[in-house]
């Protein structure tokens, strides 16, 4: 690694974090009920006994609020990373776990097994719903390599993908909409994409989940290079092709999984952060693109749902429409950009 | 260094054994033996289709074989471990690849893939192999380009970079020269016989330019009709005949292939000859592809056997005649060609008619003098 790359990766680290540090102070100040900065730290600070007067406040920032932040920044950078590892096993840039289908078919059985559950008066603990999701992936992600497997034209398997999300998202609408009304709300609220009532609970899951996953991805990045080559070279070079790539299709889907489990659905981020970084760093490596990417999603993500939360307050807009606003373009931006390359 | 490199080079560092490769069950090429001595460069070559590529898929390990066994440096290469597999076999091949935002450099260090750890971190001994390897091959100042950028016959060097960084004991290239202008071509094989003379490199690959296939190899292996035809020097290959049946080339439909130069030649104009080109030492050449472009059928003469012209007017010349090489032009030779020279329309005569003719060829001024008694034209060039 040369010094100046050192410096450029160093600056764009450094720029990522700051802007996560920025948009975290943001964001747990803003909403229906304005934290002020010094609030914030009074409150962190105090531990279990606050301010009588702050009573509110505390209850807010330490049970919504805090809880939401961590939910987007840890679901959006585990987004990301899926979207890396799904353009390496695909090579193709625009793939990602929405684009694919994948998020659509764990969003469809996460519904499936909330309905039943519900229906029984059951409550489904945070790890059952990942579970689910990880099922309703690992069966989206088997149709698109089924797909894959007959035709080797990328564009097709991306409108297979496309549609095999639009069907899930059928089924879906039609499951939820005919559900029983009792919680219908946040079932409703959670197929459309949002991290509203985000449950501590919920955050110890999500944070093992991803934490794992991502340690077990950190320790590819050297086979995910050299993938970047191309399946001959990468033979070539000693990857165990059949393995990795079963590596790549399990830690991609858990990563998306997890995402869809807590937060639903959350279109174009897995495409649209991996392509900024990789721009912002000016390299593909996976050593440097990963971690960056997590970062960057959080990032994204939590920027993203600042907007969800407070553009029309007090009505919230799912996490996806904003994300659809920014994530879309740079895939139209993308697509051009290889044609004119090839 | 030199003994040892010799004793290396005695040892077979690949051997193919009844092999037998193809798609599914349907075997493509079979009873494939042959062997590759170290430090020397051995090409296969064949008709398009033939099942070169399936023969280099296979020893790469993409296909499994149907049949028989490979052995790499004395092991069974397809029992073999991955890592072990790419410590001793690296390859070269004509599938583009477009990785973005990867500079030439983090492409040629690819090739340190089997020696580096867990994480891929590059030691300071790799980052002088790298090193060593673009300067080898003369992409140092290539290594901060970002690989898309680069011209065809650049991406083609840091591939070839990188399979050295992997420090094989056999190369193997899918035609390595496609897409290359011919200065890179030349420069390629070039670096080709440099690693192997001097690292001991056994380099195997595919070409199609036959005439350079005959100036770099070793060996050559001949594939057609599934299975090896022919392997032998260049010198027992590139024979008239055997090319000629290799790649089914008749002479009436297509055209015909040179050995001396390697080189390829269009068919003959058909028809009874119009023109009769007296020349040699080379000077007839041009007139004969002009001729043959302007699509006239022509006769040359009298030309040795060991001229220049020789081959050229042997291939597009509807009669060649001939003396033989060293001896003055026979008597019988002159009346040979006054006999197609009379029913030609015009003479075109390429040597100097002061000083063009020598000793040896002396006579065919006779051609010219006739030529004028039965005022059919002649043109000097």
């Amino acid at each position: 690694m040369r010094a100046s790359d050192k410096k450029r990766y160093a600056a764009g680290y450094l720029i990522l974090a700051v802007l996560a540090v920025i948009l975290v102070m943001i964001t747990v100040n803003l909403g229906s009920v304005q934290i002020a900065p010094g609030d914030v730290l009074r409150i962190l600070s105090g531990g279990g006994n606050t301010d009588p007067q702050l009573q509110t406040e505390a209850e807010i920032l330490l049970n919504i609020r805090l809880p939401r932040v961590l939910a987007a920044l840890i679901l959006g950078g585990a987004l990301a990373v899926s979207g890396v590892l799904l353009q390496t096993f695909f090579s193709n840039p625009i793939a990602g776990p929405f684009v694919l289908g994948i998020s659509s078919g764990a969003r469809l059985v996460v519904a499936l097994v909330l309905i039943a559950c519900l229906s029984k008066g059951v409550i489904l603990h945070s790890a059952g719903m990942a579970l689910a999701a990880f099922a309703g992936s690992m069966l989206a992600m088997g149709f698109v390599l089924a797909i894959s497997g007959r035709v080797k034209n990328m564009s097709v398997l991306i409108v297979c993908g496309v549609m095999v999300g639009y069907l899930c998202s059928a089924v879906t609408d039609f499951l939820v909409t005919f559900a029983d009304d009792t919680n219908i709300v946040s079932l409703h609220d959670w197929s459309l994409g949002s991290f509203s009532g985000i449950s501590w609970e919920n955050v110890r899951v999500m944070t093992l989940i991803t934490a794992a996953a991502m340690f077990l991805t950190l320790l590819q990045v050297k086979p995910i290079g050299a993938y970047q080559l191309g399946e001959t070279y990468a033979a070539n070079m000693g990857v165990n092709i059949r393995s990795f790539r079963i590596r790549l299709v399990l830690l991609s889907s858990v990563l998306s999984a997890c995402v869809t489990a807590f937060a639903g659905p959350i279109a174009f981020l897995g495409v649209a952060v991996p392509h900024l970084v990789r721009n912002l760093f000016r390299t593909s490596k996976p050593a440097v693109i990963i971690p960056a990417s997590f970062l960057g999603g959080g990032t994204f993500c939590l920027f993203c749902d600042l907007i969800a939360r407070t553009a029309f307050a007090p009505a919230e807009i799912s996490i996806s429409s904003v994300t659809s606003v920014f994530g879309a373009p740079i895939v139209i931006w993308i697509m051009m950009k290889r044609r004119k390359e090839n | 260094m030199r003994n040892s490199l010799h004793a290396e080079q005695e040892k077979e560092v690949l051997r193919a054994e009844d092999l037998r490769v193809g798609y599914g069950r349907r075997p493509v090429l079979e009873n494939l033996d042959f062997s590759a001595a170290g430090g020397r460069i051995i090409t296969i070559i064949g008709p398009n289709g033939a099942g070169k590529s399936t023969l280099l898929k296979t020893l790469i390990r993409q296909l499994e074989p149907l049949g028989g066994t490979v052995f790499l440096k004395e092991q069974n290469l397809f029992e073999m471990p991955e890592q072990e597999v790419a410590k001793a076999m690296s390859i070269v091949m004509t599938e583009r690849v477009h990785p973005a935002l990867l500079t030439c450099e983090d492409i040629v260090s690819f090739g340190r893939y089997p020696y580096t750890g867990r994480m891929g971190v590059l030691s300071g001994q790799d980052r002088e192999k790298i090193a060593e390897a673009m300067r080898l091959v003369e992409i140092e100042d290539l290594a901060e380009r970002y690989f898309t950028e680069v011209s065809d016959g650049q991406k083609q060097r840091v591939m070839l970079a990188r399979a050295i960084c992997q420090e094989p004991a056999v190369m193997i290239l899918d035609e390595p020269l496609s897409y290359l202008d011919i200065r890179y071509k030349l420069e390629m094989l070039g670096i080709l016989k440099k690693l192997a003379m001097e690292q001991g490199i056994t380099v195997l690959m595919t070409l199609h330019e036959l005439d350079l296939a005959q100036k770099i190899s070793d060996r050559v292996i001949c594939v057609k009709d599934g299975g090896i035809v022919f392997e032998g020097t260049p010198d027992e290959v590139f024979v008239r005949e055997r090319m000629e049946w290799l790649y089914d080339l008749k002479e009436e439909d297509c055209g015909s292939y040179l050995p001396a130069f390697g080189s390829l030649e269009l068919s003959r104009r058909a028809g009874t000859p119009a023109v009769f080109v007296i020349g040699g030492a080379g000077s007839g050449i041009p007139v004969y592809r002009q001729l043959w472009r302007d699509g006239i059928c022509f006769a040359a003469g009298v030309i040795s056997r060991g001229d220049l012209d020789y081959p050229v007017a042997e291939a597009l010349a509807q009669t060649v005649v001939v003396s033989e090489p060293f001896e003055p032009v026979p008597e019988s030779a002159v009346k040979e060609a006054l006999q197609i020279l009379q029913n030609c329309r015009t003479v075109i005569c390429t040597l100097d008619p002061g000083c063009g003719f020598g000793s040896l060829n002396a006579r065919n001024r006779r051609l010219i003098e006739q030529a004028e008694a039965w005022n059919i034209p002649v043109e000097y060039r």
